[in-house]
């Protein structure tokens, strides 16, 4: 590894970037962009709010959804949410575990971005369940009715898998933020700040016998994650795979969910570094070098969503099954022909711009090409989701779904659900790694002086 | 022990300096010592000969725990509401799997991270060493080595001078 060029730039000191990040929070730089987002973010966050009460108030009917599309939007977005919170994950632990020292700068924002997706991505199934305050129905408590939960349907996996990942990862997060909490406390002057970092830190003092124990326990945690999120999304598959409608019914199901799950995520990831670096002047962290990786992880990962793409065609022909091939025919040419065409299109024409170098150098292009992605896999769990349900088993029960206001405004307002925290989050604690990065910056010191 | 002593804090100017100095310590008889670090400093439980974590154990029995109350959950609900689902079996241990899998991890891992901070006794917000002038630096770009008050060679202008001629940039008394 020795041979590949510094990510970060040496000519900093250690002091400097512990001040520069630090600051972030204690001597906020940007408060009016801050502000003017914020309020923005609110306003979506009040559109969820009536619209769940809404929804509490009408039931589920105020939705598009009917018989036989009785999953749309909230199981759409379940999916796509979880899916962008994995990447934050991916980056933080299976980076770490391979040692990609480029993971440094991106690992602490990626990791919130993921708490927060999952949080969106969690409230959906429960405001789906029609009855949504008899959600603890899902908890295997002693009820007087003497039922248990069914621990053999994957609607039941599913509680037990995303509760298991949003513990996991705060966990996670939070242990990976405590040493930072020390230095804030350490440069904070206000005595707000010294009260809620001094507690927040749980007083970390860097002692080397707990340096021993917490690196253990991180990285131990990092192999822990690894396998945990491959087993969230193929269980979020499962949902569909475990059932007999064509066109979900499909082995291939597990490993497509997780790869699209990684694409999406790192190209959200891609649009907070870019957005990051530019509002707090980050770019001796977060270098073009980053960027360059994270162009090519998404071009890798958007090639191999697209040979699921591939397979699940190969799949649906080779099974010589007549619902799954007619399933195949709607999706290609059908009434939600453009779902599958979008998808297609947003997802991996702009992709291909990323074979040079010069865009996945550049901030705005890496942001283009990101969010075209968010919209190409948003399209494509519309076109999984819809396109096998319209048109099952029974010519009788084939109907239409089209997404109603209320399907929309529940949509935009968990956007605001993720970015209200996300902004909280930005303003309290350091959003890049400060120790991560000063031992980075030390190991590629020393390279330098033995080179 | 000295009376209302800690010990005795020598401040380095990077991990290079804190190995060679916590190596000349430990040449020089000093066997209670503490280093504080911005990060992880490679080497150094080595040199100090700090004990081994063993944090991996909490894991493996957070681990043993979790999967082991996932099966005995299933199998009891299963055993306690038995609901025949065309004809497949009660006691399905492939689809218990991924509840399994999930709490085998969910409790090994928040046994490790509790663990951790368990046995290095946190929180504990105040600690002898926070009330010397120049420690708010172990956490910016400061490397400092600590001898302990209680070790059997402790003396505290000796143990002072010592550590001021092996290259520590300052050195201060710990009041306990």
């Amino acid at each position: 590894m020795s041979d590949r060029s510094d990510i970060l730039p040496t000519r900093q000191s250690m002091g400097r970037i512990a001040d520069q990040l630090t600051d972030i929070p204690l001597h906020f730089p940007v408060e009016r962009r801050w502000l003017i987002a914020m309020m923005f973010a609110s306003g979506l966050l009040l559109l969820l709010m009536v619209s769940v009460v809404e929804l509490f108030t009408r039931g589920v009917g105020i939705w598009g959804i009917n018989i036989p599309v009785n999953w749309a939007f909230a199981i759409h977005n379940y999916v796509w949410w979880l899916g962008i919170g994995h990447a934050g994950t991916l980056i933080s632990a299976l980076l770490l575990l391979t040692g990609s020292e480029w993971r440094n700068s991106l690992n602490r924002f990626a990791e919130t971005m993921t708490l927060f997706a999952v949080v969106c991505a969690g409230i959906y199934p429960i405001l789906h369940l029609g009855r949504p305050w008899y959600v603890y129905w899902m908890f295997p408590y002693p009820a007087t009715m003497g039922v248990w939960p069914q621990f053999r349907s994957p609607l039941e996996w599913d509680i037990w898998a995303v509760l298991t990942y949003l513990t996991v990862s705060l966990a996670f997060w939070y242990t990976g933020l405590i040493p930072d909490l020390a230095a804030a406390r350490d440069r904070a002057t206000r005595r707000g700040w010294q009260i809620f970092f001094g507690v927040t830190a749980l007083g970390w003092r860097g002692s080397a016998r707990h340096w021993l124990r917490w690196s253990q326990a991180y990285r131990l945690t990092a192999g822990l994650a690894v396998p945990l999120v491959v087993s969230v999304h193929s269980e979020v598959s499962l949902l569909f795979a475990a059932g007999q409608i064509p066109g979900w019914h499909s082995t291939i199901f597990p490993p497509y969910f997780v790869l699209g799950a990684a694409f999406s995520g790192f190209a959200v990831v891609s649009i907070i570094a870019v957005a990051l670096r530019s509002w707090f002047g980050l770019e001796n962290l977060v270098t073009n070098d980053h960027l360059d990786m994270l162009g090519k992880v998404l071009l890798a990962t958007g090639l191999m969503t697209g040979y699921g793409y591939v397979f699940e065609v190969f799949d649906a022909l080779y099974s010589g099954e007549t619902h799954e091939i007619q399933t195949l025919v709607d999706r290609l040419a059908g009434a939600y022909a453009w779902t599958y065409w979008g998808a297609v299109l947003f997802n991996f024409i702009p992709l291909q711009a990323l074979w040079w170098r010069v865009v996945r150098r550049s901030g705005w292009m890496l942001l283009l090409v990101s969010v075209s992605v968010v919209i190409g896999m948003w399209l494509e769990r519309y076109m999984i989701l819809v396109t096998s349900l319209y048109r099952d088993f029974l010519v009788s029960s084939w109907s239409h779904f089209t997404p109603s206001f209320w399907d929309w405004s529940t949509y935009f307002g968990t956007i605001g659900l993720f970015l209200v925290p996300f902004l909280i989050a930005i303003r309290l604690v350091p959003m890049i790694s400060i120790f991560e990065s000063k031992e980075l910056l030390h190991e590629e010191k020393q390279e330098k002086q033995h080179a | 022990m000295p009376e209302g002593l800690y010990g005795a804090l020598a401040e380095f100017k990077s991990p290079e300096d804190l190995l060679a100095a916590a190596r000349k310590v430990r040449e020089a008889g000093y066997r209670d010592l503490d280093a504080f670090t911005p990060f992880p400093v490679d080497g150094l439980d080595r040199i100090l000969r700090l004990p081994r974590p063993t944090i991996a154990f909490v894991g493996l029995a957070g681990a043993v725990a979790g999967a082991g109350i996932a099966l005995i959950m299933q199998f009891y609900v299963n055993y306690d509401y038995p609901l025949n689902v065309g004809g497949r079996p009660i006691y399905a241990i492939s689809a218990f799997a991924v509840v399994t899998f999930e709490l085998t991890i969910l409790f090994s891992a928040l046994a490790m991270l509790v663990g951790m901070l368990w046995q290095n006794g946190l929180p504990r917000l105040n600690y002898p060493v926070f009330d010397t002038d120049r420690f708010h630096r172990a956490s910016k770009d400061r490397f400092f080595l600590c001898v302990s008050a209680d070790d059997a060679k402790f003396e505290a202008g000796e143990t002072l001078a010592f550590l001021a001629g092996i290259g520590a940039l300052s050195v201060e008394l710990v009041p306990g």
